[in-house]
């Protein structure tokens, strides 16, 4: 669906050019939900508006729908940007016109008629579930549903693409959750190929097929967002993975642990995928005679299966807590052992 | 000296009532004019400037200069200026339609300042989720641009319609009719200052007048 072929974007200025996107190739797939992750000025949006030609590259190819959006121009490009939608963290509704009159906008740019128009604002607004709100202005409307009308307007034309740039980072954790659960509810329904970049990894998580990290304008790593939590290869990744696996006070927390207990072990548990969904503890001290506490853990849901980490404490016979460690082992579970106590 | 007799026995009501309308004639005339020109200006003052839809250095320096000189030319001095252009224009230099052409070209740079600010006021991401979408630029003029600004060209032009009721005014003074011309010859030349003080109060009224509907219109269009 888009293909991105060792695309640069170079900004000119008179000091020192800045390379904002340096030599990117990515192949997303149809009816895919991909998300991009970086730090801020990691070149994220420079890429995304790449997707719609809003930004051209320097150098390198970007194809989407089987158009070369980087070589076509006039009414051309106008009509693939039909097609290629997009969502932002703004939200950029005009405040002039209300709710259906916003959501009409797309329609009256490809020149839909009056009654269509009316009947298709109709749909859209039960779609995103803004029902009651349609003669509402911009101005009177949450954050939460600025963004639906925001997605609504986006989804008017029937696009095959939707680009979403932190199209949830100006929300909070409630309602950004509820705005994901519609992308992906929009993804199912309509078989939308979607790509959204983010600081958030939770959003990444909740959603994504498939992730990229960018950093300095290069994609540093790029895989499925289980194989991605699971094994993250860059530092920058592992950051981010332990945005969402790891509570933050982890590190206090664990040094508290280790002063309380003078004897047995404690250690990491890290699950992936099937194995967060087996009953290891209840095994582990049904076959083995130690004690386990649970000190401290945290499950996350990927698309594609969960992923998490446990902190527990094993008490018992050294030999018996060694053999319960090679037993969780030969369960797929990654142990690590913090400290002797 | 009329001065001594009866309060307000120098004015004429029905000569103040002829100089009454050929004032709001002229301001009502200038005021659509300026509208006009002044948002046309405004628009390519900010289309073409950095970083807009029509990014163009040279030609935005060239209006952004012409703007810029005939702003800072006193009115006064500008219908002097204008002398030849308005006999040419309109035949003669007497008259409220001779004072038309000095008025807009003296109020429509104003104006158009006054719009590319508004205009600078827009939220980028809004023209940006505009192309985004696939409009063309006449569309983003007309459905994005002025709908997204009106507020600030209403209110803009209710300023520079205020300043155009004062240059009718001074324009009066040199010939053009209505009740600056009224209060000239009349109230000053001959001393009649009840004349000058009925004048003065009409002019009170006008402006008045517009503030109100202007401000009015504002707050009826401003969903902000
Ligand atoms: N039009 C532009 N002209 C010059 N430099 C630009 C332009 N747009 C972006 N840049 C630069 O390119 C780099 C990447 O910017 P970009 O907006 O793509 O980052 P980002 O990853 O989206 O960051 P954020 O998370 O803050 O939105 C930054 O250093 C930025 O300053
Ligand atoms: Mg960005």
């Amino acid at each position: 669906m888009i293909s991105i072929k060792n695309v640069s974007k170079i900004f000119p200025s008179k000091q020192k050019d800045l390379t904002a996107v340096n030599h990117v190739n990515l192949d997303i797939q149809d009816g895919e939900i991909f998300g991009v992750i970086g730090y801020s000025g990691a070149g994220k949006s420079t890429l995304i508006r790449m997707l719609n030609g809003l930004e051209l590259p320097t150098e390198g190819t970007v194809t989407v729908a089987g158009r070369e959006i980087s070589k076509i121009k006039g009414s051309e490009l106008r009509k693939a940007r039909q097609e290629i939608s997009m969502i932002f963290q703004h939200f950029n509704l005009l405040w002039s016109r209300t709710v259906s009159d916003n959501i009409a906008f797309p329609l009256e740019i490809a020149g839909v008629s009056g009654p269509q128009r009316k009947q298709r604002v109709a749909e859209l607004i039960k779609l995103v579930g803004l029902e009651g709100r349609e003669n509402a202005y911009p101005s009177q409307l949450s954050g939460g549903q600025k963004q639906r009308v925001g997605i609504a307007r986006a989804l008017a034309n029937n696009p095959k693409v939707l680009l979403c740039d932190e199209a949830t980072s100006a929300l909070d954790p409630q309602t950004t959750d509820s705005i994901l659960d519609l992308l992906v509810d929009i993804n199912k329904r309509l078989g939308l190929t979607i790509v959204l970049i983010t600081h958030e990894m939770h959003v990444i998580r909740k959603i994504c097929h498939r992730v990229a990290v960018m950093e300095s304008g290069k994609i540093v790593e790029l895989g499925s967002v289980l194989d991605v939590f699971k094994n993250p290869q860059q530092p920058i990744t592992k950051r981010f993975v332990k945005q969402v696996t790891e509570p933050e006070e982890t590190n206090e927390t664990v040094e508290h642990l280790l002063s309380r207990y003078h004897s047995g072990q404690v250690v990491q548990l890290t699950f992936i995928g099937e194995s967060a969904e087996l009953p290891l503890i209840t095994n582990l001290i049904r076959n083995h005679d130690v004690t386990a506490n649970i000190l401290q853990g945290k499950i996350s849901q990927t698309r594609s299966g969960s992923y998490g980490t446990l902190f527990i404490h094993l008490d018992g016979a050294e030999e018996e807590v060694n053999k319960a460690i090679d037993y969780i082992r030969s369960q797929q579970v990654g142990v690590e052992v913090v400290s002797n106590g | 000296m009329d001065n001594s007799g009866k309060w307000l026995e120098n004015v004429d009501w029905l000569v103040m009532w002829e100089a009454t309308k050929q004032t709001l004639y002229m301001t009502a005339i200038s005021v659509v004019a300026t509208f006009i020109l002044g948002t046309l200006l405004g628009m390519l003052l900010f289309l073409t400037s950095k970083g807009n839809l029509w990014e163009n250095k040279p030609i935005n320096t060239v209006i952004s200069a012409v703007v810029n000189i005939f702003r800072s030319i006193p009115f006064i001095i500008l219908i002097v200026l204008l002398i030849p252009f308005t006999t040419f224009l309109v035949g003669s230099m007497i008259g409220e339609t001779a004072a038309l052409p000095a008025l807009i070209i003296g109020a429509a740079p104003f104006y158009a300042r006054l719009v590319e600010i508004g205009l600078r006021e827009i939220d980028k991401g809004v023209i940006e989720a505009a192309r985004s979408m696939g409009a063309t630029t006449g569309t983003i003029i007309w459905k994005v641009l002025l709908p997204e600004s009106l507020p600030a060209l209403i209110s803009g032009i209710t300023v520079t319609g205020i300043a155009i009721v004062g240059y009718t005014a001074m324009a009066g003074a040199i010939g053009a009719g209505g009740l600056g011309n009224l209060a000239y010859n009349l109230g000053f030349q001959r001393n009649q200052n009840d004349v000058t003080f009925v004048a003065t109060v009409i002019i009170l009224i006008i402006v008045f007048v517009i503030q109100f509907i202007g401000d009015f219109i504002t707050s009826k269009i401003d969903k902000r």
